[in-house]
């Protein structure tokens, strides 16, 4: 296998829809019309849609051509850091796709949707053993939503012991979510700066923490690449002065099996199902987003939520200190069903799961030190984190890296994020990969590299081997053109 | 071993001897004592065989159309989706791929959200479209949000008709909670739809949301409640649950709306017990920068050659941060896809035509139902739901029906309006035959 996956094909033409349309053709086949029609008030009838009319040819031949200009996990290694693009499994789309999940109304008494509700009340169950945390709710339509539940958590609880707080404390490595979502409950961000070795330390919340902070938002591992070390020490000096803990599970990949959130000092979990639990991320969601949280915070949790009385489960609303419906009904059920069929797939195996991302993450690690600059030279979880400083000199730049990857038949890595690391290239290759994709992906970064040294107008040019080149995002920004 | 982890034991013993650690577990040696768990794993491992033989019986404890007629929308709707639209979904390329930061490998996601959001836009006769929001609820949660950054904070009401959909009220309701805004509440008319007098009364309004075709099934005259809430210098947002109904009726942007947001559940995706469904957010082109949620633009790219890029990201959480217009990352992005395949399946002219066999099968069995007595308590136009009020004690007929003749009558609205004891919102769209209308006709008639 000592040829490089990148190559090129035939890649066909497509127009945009209404360019290819005709009026007179048909795509679809409805129903019989066995009723006669019934006139409408003039005053509310309106002339309906400028859709073009395409046959089902058409129809076809269109998004077959779009899908072959994307790139998903099916296609190839996509080690998007922080995103964990591992193998989504199929059989969870069999699941996901029973009359009984798929065909059901939401709004059916509970006797008539057992099924539905054991499915939730035992991935609950599954996720809070998982964790190390107490009580779940799945509700939550993706991360961000679990961090806007957390921090509602947050308001709730404090409301609740007669106190009002308006600061949080979140690190300089942390997701966007994570500062607007708590933006979202008014509390004002406060920055933590991350300590010389890549982690928080207890000495920098000690520094900050008051009466008025609600408490920290932390993602661990972080984004590094590290285990927060001190996330005990933390927790005592968060709670100590009455806040909570709020840890984003986004990286929780890494440590499945290993670390128990609870007894670590954690008050509040989110959790990606499109992440760690392998439901597809669908070119940005449908996502959930679970927030575990401990017995104290547990009649905080969003409702309704599902209860087991004997062998049978409702759905109950019966919870007066609950934060209230994140949405219409109970989240996105049928990624709640593939995350659920992932884990009986999985079983004890999660344990397994982590064990390969970390070593697969430290292999790559390993494998580039050499020539690509590692602002933090330690043992890494489930992703590491180069920077471009060595290829300032041939004035090459972590994007022309990663677009250079692309050429190679690679998805690129999660690019200038962490923003505490200049240039930085964060990779995670999750447990999917095998032994000798990870050794073509090195030897494809240590190619680039002799590359950017020899002929670095192959890095900048790139990609050539897509369907288009290099886009012009100021121009789509300066004079946006939103709708055809 | 198992199927979704490639590594041998030769593989990960050369792998970790390149490391330098000695076994798996030294990999976690950063972890400390006070972190880690003290129980192993304790999960059940099935093999794919017996994963199925689960799932089919977990499936089979739940009904679905499949088993029951049922006549329920109440904001989640049963619609035909062509097996084509259904197949090209379904390809891989869109299904496993993540957020296009890297364009010139997702141009088909990209591509096919621009679509989606020319179709939304056409649909509901409005500018501009986002990529999508996580449901209807949020969005309109998004949607009261923005009302109030339009008003640049300043305003810090917001006003919501009781016939938008219940749970959307109750998400908005904890969108807000935690913030210093108030949601006031607008009453209905007899004629079951809002009663815009109301916001007279209301000081300091940034927002106004009704939703159309309202909770009661009901056609709002958007014209003259836009007006009452320009009138009073508020943003003018519409709702709604069913988007296919404005394949017959007057656009919300024909009717100078300002936001127009709602859940596109309808449009191609399975009702898959609530979700995932997808928040559809469109508005005024002069208030684009207001938006939540991601948007795809065109441009070209360095050959001149016309591409598709995630665009105006200044207004987003990981460019923003704090000072974001919504916290939204993830989105419905693949439900969104959904959408603008089937509407494009269907065409201006299937469309069209779809709407109005939804509508007329809805009206044959709201003409039979009035014909045998039964109440018809609100007297505006309906698309797809109406009201129907049956003689006291119907909620054990009910029961009955769903249980022995699994038909499944409509909601019950006193779980939601109190007053409305034996008022029941059906449904019907172009999956019910006319057989079927009738048969639920005999069974009901007083």
């Amino acid at each position: 296998m000592n040829e490089f996956v990148g190559t090129q094909g035939l890649i066909l033409n497509e127009p945009l829809l209404w360019e290819r349309g005709r009026q007179g053709r048909t795509g679809y086949s409805l129903p019989t019309r066995d009723v006669d029609p019934a006139p409408l008030d003039d005053a509310v009838a309106g002339e309906g849609p400028d859709f073009p009319d395409l046959s089902e040819v058409e129809i076809v031949r269109h998004y077959t051509r779009l899908s072959q200009w994307n790139y998903g996990v099916d296609s190839g290694m996509y080690p998007l850091g922080s995103c964990t693009m591992k193998y989504n499994p199929k059989t969870n789309e069999r699941q996901a796709a029973l009359p009984g999940f798929a065909g059901s109304h939401p709004l059916v008494p509970s006797e008539l949707c057992q099924g539905a509700l054991r499915l939730i009340y035992e991935l609950e169950h599954y996720l809070a053993h998982v964790s190390g945390l107490d009580a779940v709710a799945v509700q939550p339509a993706a991360g961000a939503q679990g961090e806007l539940a957390g921090m509602l958590i947050f308001a709730a609880y404090h409301r609740d012991q007669g106190s009002s707080r308006s600061k949080i404390l979140i690190p300089d490595t942390a997701h966007g979510t994570n500062p607007a979502s708590a933006a979202l409950c008014g509390y004002q961000s406060v920055p933590l700066k991350t300590g010389p070795e890549g982690v928080l330390t207890p000495e920098a919340v000690e520094a900050l923490m008051d009466e008025d902070t609600a408490g920290l938002m932390v993602t661990n591992p972080n984004t590094l690449g590290l285990f927060e070390t001190h996330t005990r020490k933390i927790a005592d000096i968060v709670h100590a002065k009455g806040g909570l803990i709020y840890a984003d599970g986004a990286n929780m990949n890494a440590v499945m099996g290993v670390v128990d959130f609870g007894k670590a000092g954690i008050d509040v979990l989110h959790i990606n199902l499109h992440k760690t639990f392998s439901t597809p991320h669908g070119g940005g969601g449908p996502g959930a987003g679970p927030v575990c949280v401990t017995r104290q915070l547990e009649p905080f949790l969003p409702a309704p939520r599902v209860v087991k009385t004997g062998a049978a489960f409702r759905l109950s609303e019966d919870f007066p200190k609950s934060i209230g419906k994140l949405n219409a009904f109970y989240g996105n059920f049928g990624v709640l069903v593939r995350a659920y069929s992932y884990i009986l797939s999985l079983g004890t195996h999660l344990k397994d799961v982590s064990q390969h991302a970390v070593l697969n993450a430290n292999y790559i690690k390993e494998k580039l030190k050499d020539i690509y600059h590692l602002p933090f030279d330690k043992p890494c979880m489930h992703e590491c984190v180069f920077t471009d400083k060595h290829l300032e000199a041939h004035k090459v730049s972590t994007l022309d890296l990663a677009k250079r990857l692309i050429d190679y038949g690679f998805h690129p890595p999660t690019i200038y994020f962490p923003l505490v690391v200049q240039g930085a290239i964060m990779i995670e290759p999750t447990e999917s990969e095998s032994r000798e994709n990870i050794d073509q992906f090195i030897a494809t970064m240590r190619a680039i590299h002799r590359e950017a040294e020899d002929d670095a107008e192959r890095l900048t040019g790139a990609p050539r081997n897509t369907k288009v080149r290099r886009l012009d995002e100021t121009t789509a920004a300066r004079k946006p053109v939103l709708r055809g | 071993m198992m199927r979704y982890l490639p590594h041998t034991p030769k593989d990960i013993e050369s792998m970790l001897a390149a490391v330098g650690v000695k076994d798996l577990d030294g990999l976690f040696a950063s972890i400390p004592e006070d972190c880690r768990r003290d129980d192993p794993l304790d999960l059940p491992t099935l093999t794919e065989w017996e994963l199925n033989a689960h799932m089919d019986k977990l499936a089979a404890q739940t009904v679905s159309w499949d088993t029951h007629r049922i006549f329920a929308g109440a904001g989640s709707y049963h619609h035909f989706i062509p097996e084509a639209a259904r197949h090209v979904l379904s390809r891989s390329e869109f299904v496993t791929a993540y957020t296009p930061y890297q364009p010139e490998m997702s141009q088909g996601t990209l591509q096919g959200i621009f679509e989606y959001q020319t179709l939304v836009c056409r649909l509901l006769g409005m500018e501009v479209a986002n990529a999508s929001l996580y449901d209807g609820a949020s969005a309109l949660a998004e949607a009261l949000l923005m009302a109030i950054r339009i008003g640049r904070t300043k305003k810090k009401t917001v006003a919501v008709s009781d016939l938008v959909n219940p749970y959307y009220r109750k998400v908005v309701e904890t969108y807000f909670k935690p913030t210093d805004f108030k949601v006031e509440t607008i009453p209905h008319k007899a004629d079951g739809t809002a009663d815009l007098d109301a916001i007279a009364a209301i000081d300091d309004l940034a927002g106004v949301a009704v939703q159309s075709p309202n909770f009661f099934g009901c056609v709002e005259d958007l014209q003259a409640a836009g007006e009452a809430i320009h009138a009073r210098g508020a943003v003018f947002i519409t709702a709604f649950s069913e988007p296919l109904a404005y394949g017959l009726l007057k656009t919300p942007g024909q009717q100078d709306a300002d936001i127009v947001c709602g859940e596109g559940q309808s449009l191609g995706l399975s009702q898959s017990f609530g979700g995932p469904g997808v928040g559809i957010f469109t508005a005024k082109q002069k208030y684009v920068r207001n938006m939540p949620g991601r948007l795809v633009g065109q441009t070209l790219d360095a050959d001149g050659q016309r591409g598709f890029v995630l665009t105006l990201s200044t207004r987003e959480q990981h460019i923003r941060r704090e000072k974001a217009t919504s916290n939204i990352c993830s989105n419905q992005s693949l439900c969104a896809m959904a959408a603008g395949i089937y509407m494009a399946t269907l065409g201006g002219t299937g469309f069209r035509e779809l709407a109005a066999l939804n509508r007329d099968k809805a009206e044959y069995l709201k003409q039979a139902l009035g014909a045998t007595g039964l109440e018809l308590p609100f007297a505006r136009p309906t698309f797809n739901e109406f009201v129907v009020k049956f003689p006291k004690g119907f909620d054990a007929k009910w029961q009955t029906l769903l249980e022995e003749k699994k038909i499944m009558c409509g909601v019950p609205l006193v779980c939601y309006y109190p007053e409305l004891a034996d008022h029941y919102l059906l449904c019907v769209t172009e999956t019910k035959s006319r057989e079927d209308l009738d048969m639920l006709v005999k069974e009901v008639q007083p």
